[in-house]
């Protein structure tokens, strides 16, 4: 028992290495300094379009509460949105060579060598990428939706859901950035990575269309694309949780959803998502470095 | 605990069609100081790598400091340079042994006094704190070296340690392989520098095309009588004289008056220089020279060997 207990001790102290050194490489590498840059310039961009909206909004004539609501509601959604779409490149991106291109380089073989597991490299990575994208998601959504409240006093309902779902779709992108690291070049795994997140979206729409138009076969051919690379089906929860219903049911498109997907899809992406993990773990265990 | 540091058995490699190790079978006591020998794409490095569990094994099996292949514990007292060190370049040196340190299983004020005594020992004290990547190469070498050295290792493995450095890190080199060998670390050594080798080792295997094809301890190697090579210019040299020279060693060969044969023994100089001398003979000029490690290298390997 006590072997065991020590054991997962030092497991956990090479985990949280392995995590710590990840961090230092982002950060000296000045990415999380490009990433905070252009996260405040998407945010001061998205303060002056939120400033010309509400000026376009009063200008308008007398609107009624609830169209007001729907136009701030909606804008909220343009830049969650985006603020999705900037956090899952972030999540494919960030970890694109954290193994491919220490494996390349012969980083790792001084790593691997020392007595750490592979495996819980693989997971000091990766626990220090979730973390660093969630920190990011955080700031962005809230300054979003601070821009938001400052313009229009408007406050986002569901948000913490929200958050948890849009994290999640963010864990399982960089989760095949990480896993593919395993057996592909920096280059390569890059374009397989942004290539799932892109069959994803047109999943998505292919569902969607299916849905409005009624075609069964459309919608089934998206929810199998979805169950393959859930991540636009998880940013549709997401916008599910972050509309009032009766928006939901208002509009298509990628900024919210006519077809909702079920509340199962977050405990088949987690599941998925582990799976990945796990696969990653055992594919670096057997490389040879 | 076991004077065996290192112990394979039929240790095997095999790519695809490309077999890399073949049947390797080695036994290294603790505080030797082991060179492990052979052109490019000899199966060194695999090796090396099979090892320290960097890469699996095709079959056959190995342990180190009495444990099998992969064991944690016995790798928290392994240190290891590869031929290319790389690490995150954008840490500083201090920050570079620290992780290493913490990987190793060192904490506190004890690794950090560690790092410091290490620093000061590769003369990177002064460039402690500058990020790696602005380090010359020999800077880069010398701080892989203490990385490798952080938990003061039972076994090092070094991978062409000194590549990269100028005369004074290879002085520095040899000084830590004899440290390593004094406190009764064992090191293994893969070198092209047959000189540093030879300074350093108290045995070699040769490896080629994957297998172990020759094994030579160099302090028997330098009393040998095989190595000793015994040349001299006299003033007669005839059969007579031929003849009588090859009582004292073999492979006599002359050419006009200079005369070249294996000797013996190491006596056979002084006996060889008597006998000519009683023989009235002229010796115009007598010495003998060991065979050095590249005469060997060269001679294992074959003249079926290209330049790698």
């Amino acid at each position: 028992m006590t072997s065991v207990l020590a054991e997962a001790g030092r497991s956990v102290q090479g985990i949280l290495t392995i995590a710590h050194l990840t961090w230092i490489d982002v950060r000296r590498k000045r990415i999380v300094l490009a990433a905070i840059l252009c996260g405040l310039a998407f945010l001061a961009v998205f303060a002056v379009a939120a400033w010309f909206a509400t000026g376009v909004g009063e200008r308008g004539g007398p609107r009624s509460l609830l169209q007001m609501q729907m136009m701030r509601q909606t804008f909220a959604l343009v830049g969650l949105y985006a603020v999705n779409f900037f956090v899952a490149m972030l999540a494919m991106m960030l970890p694109v060579d954290t193994l491919s291109g220490e494996i390349t380089s012969g980083v790792i073989q001084t790593i691997a060598s020392k007595p750490v597991r592979r495996a819980d490299i693989v997971l000091g990575k990766w626990l220090m990428h979730t973390f660093m994208i969630a920190g990011y998601l955080v700031l962005m959504t809230g300054g979003i939706l601070l821009i938001m409240w400052i313009f229009t006093g408007f406050e986002q309902r569901n948000l913490s859901s929200a958050l948890v779902l849009m994290w999640l779709e963010a864990c399982v992108l960089l989760t095949v950035s990480i896993a593919g690291g395993v057996r592909f070049s920096t280059v390569t795994n890059g374009i397989v990575s942004f290539g799932l997140y892109a069959v994803a979206f047109i999943g998505g729409l292919i569902e969607q269309v299916g849905v409005v138009i009624g075609n069964a076969t459309s919608r089934y051919i998206g929810t199998a694309i979805s169950l393959v690379t859930p991540s636009d089906a998880l940013w549709r929860l997401a916008a599910n949780e972050l509309m009032p219903a009766y928006m939901s049911q208002l509009q298509v498109g990628p900024f919210s959803s006519a077809s909702v997907p079920s509340a199962a899809m977050v405990w088949w992406s987690t599941g998925l998502m582990l799976a990945i993990l796990a696969l990653a773990i055992r594919g670096f265990q057997k490389r040879p470095l | 605990m076991s004077d065996i540091a290192i112990e394979t058995r039929q240790l095997r490699k095999q790519f695809g069609a490309n077999l890399a190790v073949a049947d390797l079978s080695l036994r290294i006591g603790r505080g030797e100081v082991f060179g492990f020998l052979g052109p490019n794409g000899a199966g060194k490095t695999t090796s090396i790598k099979m090892l320290l569990g960097l890469v699996e094994p095709t079959s056959g099996a190995a342990t180190l400091l009495g444990a099998p292949l992969g064991n944690r514990a016995a790798r928290g007292r392994i240190g290891f340079l590869p031929e290319h060190f790389r690490f995150h370049d954008a840490l500083t040196g201090r920050e570079l042994l620290r992780m290493h340190g913490r990987l190793q299983g060192l904490r506190g004020t004890a690794l950090e006094r560690r790092i410091d005594r290490l620093l000061e020992r590769v003369s990177l004290d002064e460039a402690q704190d500058r990020p790696l990547r602005e380090f010359s190469k020999g800077m880069t070498q010398r701080a892989g070296l203490a990385q490798a050295l952080i938990a003061e290792p039972d076994l090092v493995f070094l991978d062409e340690p000194t590549s990269g450095l100028d005369p004074l890190g290879r002085v520095l080199v040899r000084e830590l392989i004899e440290e390593c060998r004094a406190r009764g670390a064992t090191v293994f050594l893969n070198s092209h520098l047959l000189g540093e080798v030879e300074a350093t080792c108290d045995r070699v295997v040769f490896v080629k095309q994957g297998r172990a094809v020759h094994e030579m301890s160099l302090a028997a190697a330098a009393d040998a009588a095989s190595a000793l090579d015994v040349e001299m210019t006299i003033d007669r040299c005839d059969p007579e004289i031929l003849e009588g020279l090859a009582a004292f060693g073999h492979e006599v060969r002359s050419e006009g008056r200079h005369v070249r044969l294996r000797a013996h023994s190491a006596q056979s100089v002084p006996d060889i220089a008597r006998w000519l001398v009683g023989k009235g003979v002229g010796i115009h000029a007598l010495g003998s020279r060991r065979k050095s490690l590249e005469e060997w290298f060269i001679e294992v390997m074959g003249d079926d060997q290209r330049p790698g």
